[in-house]
């Protein structure tokens, strides 16, 4: 573009005014990327949930349990290929503030049915030798500095007591945006060890011979268990990691609404700048417009002005946002797997590009309008 | 030759025939220009001069295709301009028209260099033709060593001999000159008009000025008076 040298210089006549813009930029899509993180860490993996995995619950409430007896009538149900079970155990380790998620599973199937989870065959072997055994999360395992043969000990708030563990591996995902932020133990241990709640368990998941017999064998196995002291409420597994979510509140609205905030004062912002800078600029656009710059190439200067600050200012945000979010969900680990994918990375800069054509379209169309000889008598 | 009767003796490069202005502010009309007639030969320099509010910078307007006339007609080297669309009448305007403005007008945020070149940018020339043709055209004015220099940089009287340089570097039909010394000393003014004189006798440009200064219209030709719309008499400089 051989206006470019033109349009460079516009951006660099008020410095201070630009970086200002740029930054608002900036602040936004910085903004933009960690709310978007933070949505993706809430959902909890909701995304990557197994197509092929339902699960199954207290038709009460989520923390009331389910027998144990359960786990054999499902198994006969058509459809189901497995079933595993897991229950929350909610201990603490050190102290409060070193929160993260401890689930007792089912040894024999529970990295059968989450074969999404990866495990050494070594690791495997020694969870299931060692009754006291757990496997921890990679990113857990990098917050504490776990490794395997470790002992960790834990304060039970469900079941009180002093429990200890022994670490037999470390678990990662096979996707970029997996939660290895758990630790996952034995039930037998916890069956063992609990002194109520024996013979049940927190939830069971179910799966399925066929993704696309969900709904057939949710609507089976509710049925199933219709009618006895624990009914059961069956969904998918999406489902289920949003109700999780739900408890905490509409999150995604929350997301929505703040960031649809921003982007209205941004776009108001950087239209009124851009207004401004195209205001102080009429005599020289009337100048250009004089030597032969068509109404439409005057169009085009001003807009390359606004998508040049717009996607600058976008693109350093998104980048700081992708280079700090790591650092974040290290140090707020409760918030889950914090994670800019690709596909916000994208989304974003395309944002960005858009707000910046939205914020310069109005004062280009008024430079695109400007006639030459009014705009002359103004110098 | 340079002509007001409207009777066309002959071919000419800039020939405008009855030619009215109206400007409308609110009910009232005010007739800028009324049944104007003019002929310019290539090669002509002609200044116009008149009282403010006598239609001089309208005229300009006009005949450089940056206004159109209510009616009547402007033909430039066989183009009838008053009936162009927009888009026409920029592009026409780029081909044949170089401005030259009272207060120069140039970008301050680009070099000279970078000023004299904004009127290549529309065309194809690649970019060593451009420079080459920013280099001659800086020449001719005497600024081939302030090439890198900013706005803020340059005097009066070099801004606008940069502005002349813009206004020639694409080699136009003719140059539109509106106060070109209404903002100098006099000095640089007499400086600023020995270029428009070596751009008319050595490289045959025709020139139209509008000025109130009657050292700078002495230079032209022909001077015409315009007063109320209306052109008053030509009179042949120096007679």
């Amino acid at each position: 573009m051989k206006s470019f040298r033109l349009v460079w210089a516009n951006l660099r006549r008020k410095k201070v005014r630009t970086t200002l813009t740029i930054g608002s930029f900036l602040v936004a899509f910085f903004l933009f990327g960690l709310l978007a993180a933070l949505r993706m860490g809430f959902q909890g993996g909701a995304g990557a949930a197994g197509a092929d995995r339902l699960n199954v619950i207290n038709t009460v409430s989520l923390i009331l349990p389910l027998p144990f007896s359960y786990r054999d009538r499902l198994l006969q149900l058509a459809g189901v290929k497995a079933v595993t079970h897991a229950t929350w155990f909610g201990g603490i380790y050190q102290n409060e503030r070193n929160f993260f998620p401890q689930v007792a599973v089912d040894k024999d199937t529970w990295f059968e049915v989450y074969a999404d989870y990866t495990l050494t065959p070594e690791a495997r072997e020694a969870f299931l030798r060692d009754r006291q055994a757990c496997v921890v999360g990679r990113s857990l395992a990098d917050r504490f500095g776990f490794k395997v043969g470790d002992r960790i000990p834990l304060r039970g708030t469900i079941w009180p007591g002093n429990w200890e563990f022994n670490v037999a591996g470390i678990y990662d995902g096979s996707q970029p945006d997996a939660d290895t932020s758990g630790m996952y133990f034995r039930s037998d241990y916890l069956e063992e060890q609990r002194a109520f709640g024996k013979g049940t368990v927190g939830w069971y998941v179910v799966q399925l011979d066929d993704p696309e017999d969900g709904v057939r064998v949710s609507k089976a196995i509710d049925e199933l268990f219709s009618n006895s002291p624990f009914e059961t409420l069956t969904q998918t597994e999406k489902a289920f990691a949003a109700s999780f979510v739900k408890q905490m509140g509409n999150v995604e609205l929350l997301i929505l609404s703040i960031g649809s905030v921003v982007f209205l004062t941004l776009l108001l912002v950087t239209g009124n700048t851009m207004a401004i800078a195209v205001r102080e600029r009429y005599g020289e656009l009337a100048v250009l417009k004089t030597v032969g710059f068509s109404d439409f190439r005057v169009l085009k200067l001003i807009l390359a002005e606004a998508l040049l600050i717009a996607g600058q200012g976008g693109l350093i945000g998104l980048v700081l946002a992708k280079a700090m979010i790591p650092g974040l969900s290290r140090a707020l680990p409760m918030l889950g797997v914090l994670y800019v994918s690709p596909l916000t990375f994208g989304l974003g800069f395309v944002l960005a590009l858009a707000v910046g054509t939205a914020a310069g379209l109005l004062p280009a169309v008024g430079a695109m309008r400007l006639k030459v000889v009014d705009a002359l008598r103004r110098v | 030759m340079v002509s007001i009767d409207g009777k066309g003796n002959g071919p000419c490069l800039v020939c405008v025939r009855n030619l009215d202005k109206i400007y409308t502010r609110g009910s009232e009309e005010i007739h800028v220009l009324q049944g104007l007639n003019l002929e310019v030969d290539a090669g002509d320099f002609v200044a116009f001069m008149g009282p403010s509010g006598s239609g001089k910078t309208t005229l300009l307007n006009l005949l450089g295709g940056l206004d159109l006339p209510t009616s009547g007609s402007i033909t430039v080297a066989g183009d009838e301009i008053t009936h162009m669309s927009a888009g026409k009448l920029t592009s026409w305007r780029a081909r044949h028209v170089g401005f030259i403005f009272q207060m120069y007008n140039l970008i301050p945020v680009l070099t000279a260099f970078q000023n004299v070149e904004l009127p290549l940018l529309l065309t194809r020339l690649s970019k060593a033709e451009r420079r080459k043709h920013v280099e001659t055209a800086l020449a001719v004015v005497g600024l081939a060593d302030r090439m890198y220099h900013y706005p803020r940089q340059l005097s009066g009287g070099q801004e606008q001999r940069v502005a002349i340089a813009r206004a020639i570097v694409a080699d136009p039909t003719f140059l539109l000159c509106d106060e070109p010394t209404g903002d100098l000393d006099r000095k640089s003014a007499d400086e600023i008009m020995d270029i428009i004189d070596r751009l008319v006798k050595e490289y045959k440009k025709t020139v139209l000025i509008v000025t109130h200064d009657p050292r700078a219209a002495e230079r032209a030709r022909v001077i015409l008076h315009l007063d109320k719309g209306v052109l008053m008499e030509a009179v042949k400089a120096g007679a």
